[in-house]
């Protein structure tokens, strides 16, 4: 796949280069990135690596430490807890995911809109969230508490629900994809063959989404065996391997075991990872040119079931958003019900409260503006750069690597890195810069591709006749690829700034005194048991990603109309 | 290089370097006058000109006790040089950066959130030209993060952490002694003794105690539990909660204190029993009596003062102290091995065992280092003080690691599916 992204324009390769300041801007500038890319994926995760085979003393001990973990029961039966986990959710939300998302394709039920936007809502949250509102939902004082029949939401039931939560708008984005892009004439074939409309799901439609629904898969994994902040706070003693982490090197100190679980919870993440990378490069282009866009016609019946359905589900999402909200806004659960504001007075919770919250509206805009603009140039230069095509398919495979490192893993690798006495970054430790460094890190590779797709569908025309009029490469990409592709650069910068607002992962390991972010802070706040600021907290992570995210699909529609008038013809 | 480890060394940029390297007069003159500031602020322990261990070339080299602030001056003060308007711009710089610098104090602590301010307020009114920071986590993560600087340690002086993890960081060569003025007015059995200048001085004791949710306890007609052993009684199945001991000082505190009253057997055999019992473990050690405060789980293995605040609040929560003995642990200070704020820190540890000090431990807990300072704390369990068992913290210190594997071993599968 690689060699077939970069593999420059066919007029470029004949052209006579010579080695102007242009090749050397270029080629200081792909050293640059993969620098970067080196400094702050490979090379932690290295440390990593040698912390695990060492003692408390650094002295090399070989494997000791895996065995010790592994004769463990306690530790390693979190292997087996979070692959449970992991399956049982992978098997509800992904069909789940698929019927919501039938829904919005494949029928004509009404407001498609609405129900999309429902559905995102929980990409705005961060993952703490669904935690906090199940334990006033099913918790031994919570509102629906007998619906569980005598069992406790702390634990594995409590997992599972928050983790469905927060990964079906994963899922259902990977098959909106899938299901939109879908060939009528098959079907019209289909239809004239006498088929009926199980046969046709399961040969037409079932057969065309086959890779969109492999990616869901392996992404929701993914996605649950690495998160964090649920089994946090509403795991109970159930043990899986991210909260292993975060208990063998806060509360016991023991960092070399850290090291070793971070190992093994790479495992999965990673077989998942070139699980799905395969997977992909045996998709086929589902659409030739001749293809007709399939158009659902009007049933009644299946679009009201439909209907019904995307209901149900965006009412349990509402309900989760709402709850948190409301439990923020009560003076004691569940003993004094009156609405009332104290809780969201962080500053007299924590010192400092309020400041984790304005520290986090820094962090996501430094994180958004330098990540995105970082991430697109070296996607630039990667797709529509010219020579060094080893460096350049080099740094697009380097590209991939970060979406199979979970963030915990990230986090501690970074401690390992950087907070070593004799690194001469050491200096970052501890400040913001490294939070946004690795925050850039951690998401990476979707921003990447992103951008790596907006590039494909400029013309490499363009280039090729910039470079015959002897216009340096940095000129055409500020005049004509930057401003072609803002609303590339503008997703990206939001996708980042979200993901900022509401990670936890790699940055609970990270942040000192004074880099607090409200993330992290909702999650203390959660531990000494002030849960109801916490849900406070978390609500105002929510309110600002939606907010941003409003703003700017609002601007950007004014925006766009000015600067992509071409695409509108 | 070895240099850049403790030294920063200034290569004279262009005309300054050049004018420095052949012995121009003005320019040490100058840096004179910038030594003889950064060191009476503490800011810079200057060293020797152009020789020693810097490479060649250099024009001095420092010890900057404040980094950042160092550079910028330094940074500062070059450029102005360089500028030729060197000895006002200088002078001017210096008390630009001096009102920022009056000697910030970086101080760990796991004191309740709630407390700092008073207590910070109250020490800076006695010496002005201190400036405490905060940095405030849970005991555990506190603990953790001191033993992950151990190379390079950020924190000034430890305030306010358990005694317990003190002393694993002293075993490993971390603290400083010192003996602060009026040391001779707390009781003996509050700080270290086994050295001349003891390493860890203990402020105040928190103590382990049951809050019990009465509303709830009502509703579901369990008795008051008034020993530690009446926590097995299958009665209260599902409904206690105690501190993971493995994250919280609080849950270890209860652990090594059981061990020490009973003996380990017999410790062991009665968390075997409370482990039936047991609903959660939670991370951290407030968080059981928060939990029985809002009913989640009507009783909670946790500590007496989180329980009077949360009763003071007006929770339905009575605190109860197991007669036969509770554990306890030391909010300590210790000075840290190789600060620079040394002046500061003994400071702040002199001001720590003064009466007006002790009297402020005495707002929130009952049991503080200096005898006859302590009034009863509204709502604090009665007869605590005489509960508290004869706690060995070195024997604590020295078995940590031990016993928290063994009760990982035992207990850390808690709340798997059963079958």
């Amino acid at each position: 796949m690689t060699s077939a992204v970069l593999r420059p324009a066919a007029p470029l390769r004949k052209a006579v280069q010579k080695t102007g300041p242009d090749v050397w801007i270029m080629r200081a500038m792909l050293y640059f990135a993969a620098g970067f890319l080196l400094l702050f994926v490979l090379m932690p995760l290295w440390a990593m690596l040698s912390k695990s085979f060492t003692d408390g003393d650094g002295l090399y001990i070989g494997l000791a430490n895996y065995f010790d973990y592994f004769a463990t029961p306690a530790l390693s039966n979190s292997i087996y807890n979070s692959i449970t986990i992991s399956l049982l959710v992978t098997v509800i939300v992904v069909p789940m995911a698929f019927l919501y998302a039938y829904g919005l394709t494949r029928t004509c039920m009404r407001f498609k809109g609405i129900y999309k936007a429902l559905a995102m809502a929980p990409l705005l949250a961060p993952s703490l969230l669904p935690a906090i509102s199940l334990v006033y939902l099913f918790g031994n004082q919570g509102i629906f508490k007998d619906v569980l029949m005598g069992e406790s939401i702390y634990g594995p039931i409590g997992i599972v629900l928050g983790m469905c939560f927060y990964v079906f708008p994963h899922a259902l984005l990977i098959l909106l994809t899938a299901l939109s892009t879908s060939d009528a004439r098959l079907y019209e074939a289909a239809q004239a063959l006498g088929a009926k409309p199980t046969k046709m799901f399961l040969s037409v439609t079932l057969p065309g989404v086959r890779y969109g629904l492999i990616s869901a898969v392996f992404v929701v994994f993914t996605l649950v065996i690495t998160d964090f902040g649920v089994p946090k706070v509403i795991g109970g003693q159930y043990n899986v391997l991210a909260t292993d982490i975060y208990k063998q090197v806060v509360g016991q100190q023991n960092f070399n075991m850290g090291a070793v679980v971070g190992m093994i919870l790479l495992v999965p993440a990673c077989l998942a990872f070139f699980a799905d990378q395969m997977a992909q490069r045996r998709q086929v282009s589902q659409l030739s040119s001749r293809a007709v866009p399939y158009q659902p016609k009007i049933e009644r019946g299946r679009d009201r079931l439909f209907l019904i359905y995307c209901s149900f589900v965006s009412l349990f999402i509402l309900m989760i958003v709402g709850i948190a909200a409301w439990a923020s806004l009560i003076k004691f659960w569940p003993y004094d019900f009156t609405l009332v504001l104290k809780n969201y007075d962080f500053n007299a919770i924590e010192p400092n409260g309020w400041q984790s919250y304005t520290n986090s509206l820094e962090f996501a805009a430094l994180t958004a503006l330098f990540g995105s603009l970082f991430i697109f140039t070296t996607a630039y230069l990667v797709e529509k750069g010219r020579k060094h095509n080893w460096l350049r398919n080099g740094l697009h495979a380097l590209a991939m690597v970060p979406l199979a490192v979970p963030g915990m893993v990230l986090g501690l690798s970074y401690i390992f890195f950087f907070n070593a006495p004799d690194n001469p970054l050491n200096f970052l430790y501890s400040t913001m810069a490294i939070l946004v460094l690795s925050t850039v890190a951690h998401f990476y590779t979707v921003s990447h591709l992103t951008a790596i797709t907006a590039l494909k569908q400029i013309d490499p025309e363009i280039e090729a006749v910039s470079q015959s009029l002897k216009v340096p490469f940095y000129k055409t990409f500020f005049k004509v690829t930057l401003p072609v592709c803002l609303p590339t650069v503008l997703d990206i910068a939001i996708y980042l700034f979200v993901n900022a607002m509401t990670t936890v992962s790699a940055v609970v390991f990270l942040y000192a005194p004074d880099t607090k972010l409200a993330s992290i802070a909702v999650l203390n706040m959660d531990d000494v048991g002030d849960t109801a600021p916490a849900a406070a907290m978390a609500m105002m992570i929510f309110m600002t990603a939606l907010a941003v995210r409003l703003l700017y699909s609002f601007m950007t529609r004014k925006m766009l109309r000015r600067t992509q008038a071409w695409r509108f013809k | 290089m070895e240099c850049h480890k403790e030294f920063t060394c200034f290569r004279g940029v262009g005309a300054v370097g050049q004018k420095a390297r052949n012995g121009f007069k003005r320019v040490t003159e100058v840096l004179a006058e910038f030594h003889e500031t950064v060191t009476k602020e503490g800011l810079a322990i200057p060293r020797t000109f152009g020789e020693g261990r810097c490479p060649k070339g250099s024009v001095m080299k420092f010890i900057l006790t404040d980094h950042k602030l160092g550079i910028s001056m330094l940074r500062k003060s070059f450029k102005s040089v360089f500028t030729a308007a060197a000895v006002t711009a200088l002078s001017f710089g210096f008390t630009m950066g001096m009102a920022e610098a009056k000697d910030k104090l970086t101080v760990y602590t796991a004191v309740e959130p709630e407390e700092l301010a008073g207590f910070k307020a109250a020490f800076e009114k006695e010496n002005p030209d201190v400036n405490i920071q905060w940095v405030r986590d849970s005991t555990g993560i506190i603990t953790a993060k001191l033993l992950a600087e151990k190379e390079n340690p950020k924190a000034d002086i430890i305030w306010g952490l358990a005694a317990t993890s003190l002393l694993v960081m002293d075993n490993q060569g971390m603290l400083q002694g010192y003996a602060p003025k009026g040391l001779d007015k707390l009781d003996k059995k509050m700080y270290d003794t086994k050295n001349a200048q003891p390493h860890w001085v203990g402020q105040r004791a928190w103590i382990a105690s049951i809050c019990v949710n009465t509303r709830e306890a009502e509703a579901k007609n369990l008795p008051m539990p008034s020993t530690w052993e009446d926590l097995t009684k299958p009665v209260y199945k599902g409904h206690v909660v105690m501190p993971n001991p493995n994250s919280s000082g609080t849950g270890f505190l209860d652990v090594s204190s059981w061990m020490q009253m009973w003996g380990e057997e017999k410790a062991w055999n009665f968390m075997d029993g409370l482990h039936q019992n047991i609903a959660v473990y939670t991370h951290s050690g407030s968080k059981p009596c928060k939990m029985a405060g809002s009913g989640e789980y009507p009783i909670g293995i946790s500590f007496a003062y989180k329980g009077a605040q949360l009763k003071n609040k007006g929770a339905p929560v009575e605190t109860v102290a197991p007669t036969a003995g509770v554990g306890w642990d030391l909010e300590s200070f210790a000075i840290v091995k190789g600060t620079k704020n040394l002046a500061a820190a003994q400071k702040l540890a002199d001001w720590s065992v003064t009466r007006q000090a002790n009297e402020m431990y005495n707002e929130a807990y009952a049991v503080v280092a200096m005898p006859g300072v302590a009034k009863e704390v509204e709502n604090f369990p009665a007869g605590i003080a005489d509960a508290m068992i004869d706690n060995d913290f070195s024997w604590a210190a020295d078995n940590r690691m031990r016993i928290l594997k063994e009760w990982q071993k035992r207990y850390d599968e808690k709340s798997q599916p059963k079958g």
